[in-house]
């Protein structure tokens, strides 16, 4: 982690074209295989851990949490907001949409809402995430995303009454 | 006052859970090692609310610790609500400062995000936020519910504890702050304490959006109200607090005014914030933001009347 805070980034990547590579991207045995292939061998999980860091730092500003939300937050990056919030916006967001912290940035997770809305998918941020694993920082989100070790970062359920 | 209708022996939760309206405010601690100036308050405020919270280093000023200000108003015969910021500490010493407060008897627990060190007296510090305040009040809930920490670890015997939050109804993306709401009170919100409420229609529209979902049936809604003491404190507070908006017929009515009698109008118009805000559906009570200025909490309850002093 760097000394200052987080900066919310704008994301270069349109939400629509993101919600089709996320169905074309979708973990099954192919990808499975693929990932654990990749994770068996040193120099090519290295390889593969620079090259999703470079596409996803371009498009989103990812910070190689290694628990990646953008599924489920428009694919706007939450780790982006300078207090790291993966459950929606704080308090503090100016009536303009800005971010408290770096007023001329726009909150995160304005951002958020406006691209899940227009994508029909604003339920998605209804969903309760869980305290991320600071062990996994500078991981490939993807090879976890593949495996099945991301299945518990989010409910499945909206936030009804747990 | 007419105190023989008030019960005092009611808890917050206990008037809640009643159905009657409640009354909290809030305190912030001094910046000095002395809960003496906490206990003087809190005798101003005996007599009117039902519960006194206790800021958490607010905007990022450090000031004496929350769970010892609380303890001192324990022990001045009134109910303190804890605040508890992410800003500051992680989930180590969150869930470990739980156990502590349930404890010493601290039973009520409000759950913040927390400001942006940033904002506060020591610039430089590192923002922590661990946890946000959904996942920080899930881990409460389960603490106290489950018996487990957030490790998984059995925890005997389990803290209880009523846990509360914050919503600001006013801050954008707004069509989504009843949403958030609602996983906060997923997560294990009991009741919830808004953000200065200066707009009555635009917090009546979201209350509706929080009645919708339903929220009401699982939480309890105070809606914040504060006494502005003049034209500059109102310029202050929406230049320099984070997400808090004061529309313009707010301002044009203290410039109204001239500058000895702003204060007196302040206070009329909390009271009367007061008795709009307990007239909407699903609003179980108020919520005093008047840290610096608790004097003025008899008189805004006095003026607003009746639905707050009678039946309590």
């Amino acid at each position: 982690m760097t000394a200052a805070s987080p900066v919310p980034v704008h994301p270069r990547l349109g939400a629509r074209v993101a919600y089709r590579l996320q169905q074309v991207l979708r973990p099954n045995a192919g990808y499975r295989w693929l990932a654990a292939r990749i994770e068996g061998q040193g120099p090519a999980r290295a390889l593969f851990t620079v090259a999703e860091r470079e596409t996803k730092t371009q498009m989103f500003g990812c910070r190689m949490c290694g628990q990646c939300a953008l599924p489920v937050t428009g694919y706007v990056c939450p780790m982006g907001c300078p207090k790291e919030l993966r459950n929606g916006p704080c308090g503090g967001v100016g009536a303009d949409g800005s971010c408290e912290v770096y007023p001329d940035r726009r909150c995160v997770w304005v951002e958020a809402y406006d691209r899940a809305a227009a994508a029909e998918r604003a339920g998605d941020l209804l969903l309760l995430h869980h305290p991320i694993d600071h062990r996994r920082w500078g991981q490939s989100s993807w090879l976890n995303y593949w495996q099945g070790r991301d299945e518990d970062l989010w409910t499945s359920e909206p936030g009804t009454r747990t | 006052m007419d105190e023989r209708t008030r019960d005092k022996d009611v808890s917050l939760r206990e008037r809640l859970a009643s159905g009657g309206f409640a009354v909290t405010a809030e305190i912030s601690p001094p910046r000095g090692a002395s809960t003496q100036p906490i206990t003087k308050t809190a005798a101003n405020l005996k007599d009117w609310v039902d519960a006194v919270n206790v800021t958490d280093n607010q905007g990022s000023n450090v000031r004496l610790a929350s769970w010892a200000g609380s303890l001192a108003l324990l022990e001045a015969g009134l109910e303190p609500v804890m605040q508890m910021t992410c800003r500051d500490r992680n989930r180590i010493a969150l869930q470990s400062d739980l156990l502590g407060a349930a404890a010493l008897g601290i039973r009520n627990i409000l759950v913040m995000t927390g400001d942006h060190p940033k904002f506060g007296d020591h610039p430089g510090a590192k923002p922590v936020f661990d946890l946000d305040s959904v996942q920080l009040l899930w881990a409460l809930r389960t603490m106290r519910d489950q018996h487990v920490l957030l490790s998984g670890r059995k925890l005997d015997p389990a803290p209880d504890c009523f846990l509360g939050a914050v919503e600001n109804p006013f801050a954008p993306p707004v069509e989504f702050r009843a949403g958030r709401l609602g996983k906060k009170v997923a997560a294990g919100a009991q009741f919830v304490q808004t953000q200065f409420v200066f707009d009555v229609p635009a917090f009546a529209r979201w209350m509706a959006q929080v009645r919708d979902l339903g929220l009401t049936e699982h939480c309890a809604i105070l809606a914040g109200v504060g006494a502005v003491r003049s034209v500059k404190a109102l310029d202050y507070m929406q230049s320099h607090v984070p997400g808090v908006e004061v529309p313009d017929h707010i301002f044009q009515r203290l410039r109204a005014v001239p500058p000895e009698k702003q204060k007196a109008e302040g206070i009329k118009l909390a009271a009367e914030i007061v008795q709009q805000v307990a007239e909407i559906a699903g609003v179980a009570g108020v919520h005093l933001l008047v840290a610096g200025n608790e004097q003025a909490v008899p008189e805004i309850l006095q003026n607003a009347g009746t639905p707050v002093i009678d039946g309590r």
